[in-house]
């Protein structure tokens, strides 16, 4: 195993945990490290700025009114109570805002749901509390389980800086390669979330679902189940190591041989 | 409580209205418990009703403050995985089912009849079973907290297969409880609609009916095509359960998904039943303090109706990640997104109302005021989850829990706490203390925000909701909405204060403290226990 990978994780945990980056992620949606994730961002972004223009008109107005039209100051009542043009007006306009939006979130959709041509497809299966991942045809599957000790987690030790999101066996991937993920469950309904690289797909039980993902930076990249599974649905935690092609076939040919000698 | 009991109401305050309440004094209410057990009076059951409300209100909250407490900090302390869940499971329903839908009946109850001239309910005899089996119903639900294995703990949507399979032994209980529920909610809907149909005043025509009136008419309806949708979900579960079937159990070629289908087609019908009898109660309350009639009555009638119509269309959008064909995705998508512009008509609407007037805050106003800031924000973040590829990220995260927060509170309790000031005066003929109710607008605004806007933060971050432990980065936010939790409880145990308080000591309230319009206001304050037994003169300007 070439150390790169290892120490650009590394830095990227520091980074994660330094101040300026630490700000930036808790106010915000990640931008991630898929093109899926920067589109999911930008969209999040653009309704944000659009919901704030409309916001400060709406409140401009009313704060307008709570300001000049007060009995207190002696304001005397008008006596309009409609208007049939500014009804209609304000009726359109929402409408146009709405379609201007939903021609790029139509555009990010349809890609998203393309999920052809992949060069690695990896299973996904939830169970309570642990998931299991599944190389398809390379021989390789093992779970991942939640690697932070009972004793942090009850108070009666240190909590480390990765406390719940820590995992003994992390899932390796490849970066630059287009992976899709299968998903799927044994018992409960589950949700194999990462932020980063832009994916939440419901694991259910009795159905496959589909996400891909092509990831463009080496990184340790984590999340969490996002569907409530039960009593440690809190505690199964995911941890991608998204690693160069080179250093992710070596690991996957090493992982194949131990797998075939057990 | 003993002052509503006021009988043989003989003044003359009320210029020219005197033979609207002639046979009051005839038959007031029994004496004692029975007077509460065999009422059929729709006074008398509004006010069962929300005092029900009200301390399903506070169960509930103390339920979310455990909650807030354990999330206080990193780290289990407080209560256990398996009770965090029982507990969030717990407040939702309490929440939605015991606080928000009884305090809109029992308004509903105390309001229709008078403000459309009529003698009562049409169906009153319904109408006290529809309110007596809800005490049972929530007895029942709460009684699963301490039986073997705890009571439910797969949040309040149940879903499939986590409630059926893997649900514990008390999830029979809870479905029974929800039949109860759903019941109630029926029989109320249809008493409801039989009333406005059938009860008007001569001359109060459907589109003279005070915008309270029609939104609950419009609510009734829904009720009664969603509330069976739910009981047949709960008794496919029941069937799952017991009964061999595999209607949501993949094993035996269900399907989990499915149920979630028909849990949101109830679900977001649902969402509009808890919204428009407030959205109803801000379009009579701004016109008042703002001495100004509503700004577009027709289109506010058209725009709650589209509402409700384009409720049944979208329900799967609780479900963008559940893995819909892309078809359905963006039929959903777009779906979703129109819901704003009825919705956006509202808000201009009542804007609109307010532009011009000559306003007062009292204290319903403040309350509506907050309605329209904060439910703004919170459609604006609806707005946001309905971009289903932002939704994908946002999804079952705290942004969602802010977001309903943000719709529910300031738009349902807000509404409903704006009806109280406004109309306890009405109810109890005395006046609430204008310098408590403003402590008590002032710090539930204030503690709301300082509650739930850092859970939009935590949600883009990255925090799943439903999770009784979090990792360090999400700490100090927690800390935060936590600390904002309980000032806001503690607000509401003032609210409590400030009506008993009214009820016991309040000065004494005139038949129109508002100057308001609506025949509500052309009875005595109190309102005697039984009025427009002939049906009254409909002024010619109604809303």
């Amino acid at each position: 195993m070439s150390l790169k990978p290892l120490q650009t994780g590394v830095a990227f945990v520091l980074a994660f945990l330094s101040g300026n980056v630490w700000a930036d992620y808790t106010l915000n949606m990640t931008r991630g490290v898929t093109s899926i994730s920067h589109d999911m961002y930008r969209l999040h972004m653009t309704i944000f700025w659009v919901c704030v223009v409309i916001g400060i008109a709406v409140f401009a107005v009313m704060f307008y009114a709570i300001i000049y039209h007060r009995h207190s100051i002696g304001a005397k009542a008008a006596h309009f109570h409609e208007n049939t043009t500014v009804e209609i007006i304000w009726t359109i306009i929402p409408v146009l805002i709405l379609v201007a939006m939903a021609v790029p979130a139509t555009k990010v959709l349809i890609k998203m749901n393309d999920t052809t041509d992949s060069d690695l497809t990896i299973k996904v299966t939830g169970y309570q509390w642990r998931w299991e991942y599944e190389y398809m045809g390379k021989g390789v599957r093992f779970l991942s389980n939640l690697a932070t000790p009972a004793e942090q987690i009850k108070n009666r030790d240190v909590k480390n800086p990765l406390y719940l999101l820590e995992v003994d066996k992390p899932l390796v991937v490849p970066i630059g390669k287009k992976i899709r993920f299968l998903t799927t469950a044994s018992d409960v309904i589950h949700s194999w979330w990462v932020p980063a690289l832009g994916i939440k797909k419901d694991a259910i039980p009795g159905s496959i679902n589909e996400a891909w993902a092509k990831i463009e930076k080496v990184g340790i990249y984590r999340g969490q189940c996002a569907e409530l599974c039960g009593v440690n649905h809190g505690f199964m935690p995911i941890v991608v190591d998204a690693r160069t092609p080179e250093a992710f076939e070596e690991w996957l040919s090493q992982q194949a041989k131990k797998d075939a000698q057990s | 409580m003993s002052s509503i009991t006021v009988d043989g109401q003989h003044n003359g305050s009320i210029e020219g209205h005197n033979h609207h309440h002639t046979d009051a004094g005839h038959h007031g209410p029994a004496k004692g418990i029975s007077r509460w057990l065999f009422t059929t009076n729709h006074k008398d059951i509004g006010t069962l009703y929300l005092w029900l409300s009200f301390i399903l209100f506070l169960v509930g909250g103390v339920m979310a403050l455990a909650v807030r407490a354990e999330l206080f900090k990193p780290g289990l302390q407080l209560l256990d995985p398996n009770l965090y869940n029982q507990l969030v499971t717990m407040h939702g329903l309490i929440m939605i089912f015991g606080a928000v839908m009884p305090a809109f009946t029992g308004l509903a109850n105390w309001m229709i009849p008078l403000m459309i001239g009529a003698p009562d309910m049409a169906l009153p005899r319904m109408n006290n079973w529809s309110f007596w089996i809800l005490p049972f119903a929530f007895t029942i639900l709460a009684s699963t907290l301490f039986m073997d294995g705890g009571g439910p703990n797969f949040g309040w949507t149940f879903y499939a297969p986590l409630s059926t399979t893997y649900g514990p032994k008390s999830t029979d209980f809870f479905i029974f409880s929800v039949h109860l529920m759903g019941m109630s909610s029926i029989m109320g809907a249809i008493n409801i609609i039989a009333t406005i149909f059938n009860l008007r005043a001569p001359g109060m025509t459907m589109m003279k009916l005070p915008l309270f009136v029609w939104t609950w008419l419009i609510t009734a309806f829904l009720l009664i095509a969603v509330m069976p949708v739910l009981a047949g979900a709960v008794t496919m579960m029941l069937m799952d359960r017991h009964f061999g079937t595999s209607f949501f159990d993949a094993g035996g070629g269900g399907d989990p998904v499915m149920f979630q289908h028909i849990f949101w087609f109830f679900g977001h019908p649902e969402v509009y039943i808890i919204i428009l009898p407030s959205f109803g109660i801000i379009s009579e309350i701004i016109p008042t303090f703002s001495r100004k009639r509503l700004f577009g009555y027709a289109s506010m009638v058209y725009a709650t109706a589209s509402i409700a119509i384009v409720s049944f269309s979208v329900w799967a959008h609780h479900m963008f990640t559940t893995g819909l064909a892309l078809g359905a995705q963006l039929y959903f998508m777009f779906a979703t997104m129109i819901v704003a512009v009825p919705t956006g008509v509202k808000i201009f609407n009542w804007v609109a109302t307010m532009f011009k007037g000559a306003l007062s805050f009292e204290t319903p106003m403040l309350f509506c005021l907050g309605f329209l800031v904060m439910f703004t924000c919170g459609g604006f973040s609806g707005l946001m989850l309905s971009i289903i590829p932002a939704d994908f990220q946002y999804h079952d995260t705290y942004f969602v829990v802010a977001h309903f927060h943000y719709v529910l509170i300031p738009g349902a309790i807000f509404g409903a706490i704006a009806a109280v000031y406004y109309w306890l005066p009405k109810w109890c003929g005395h006046m609430y203390s204008e310098t408590l109710g403003k402590i008590h607008f002032w710090l539930s605004a204030i503690s709301l925000n300082l509650t739930f806007f850092p859970m939009h933060f935590l949600g883009l971050a990255g925090m799943p909701r439903r999770i009784p432990d979090y990792a360090l980065q999400f700490a100090d936010f927690n800390k935060i909405v936590s600390i904002g939790s309980f000032i806001f409880g503690a607000a509401q145990v003032l609210f409590l204060y400030i009506v008993i308080k009214t009820i016991r000591s309040g000065a004494p309230a005139p038949a129109n403290p508002w100057n308001a319009k609506g025949l509500e206001w052309t009875v005595p304050s109190p309102a005697p226990y039984h009025t427009f037994s002939t049906p009254p003169m409909i002024p010619a300007e109604t809303h």
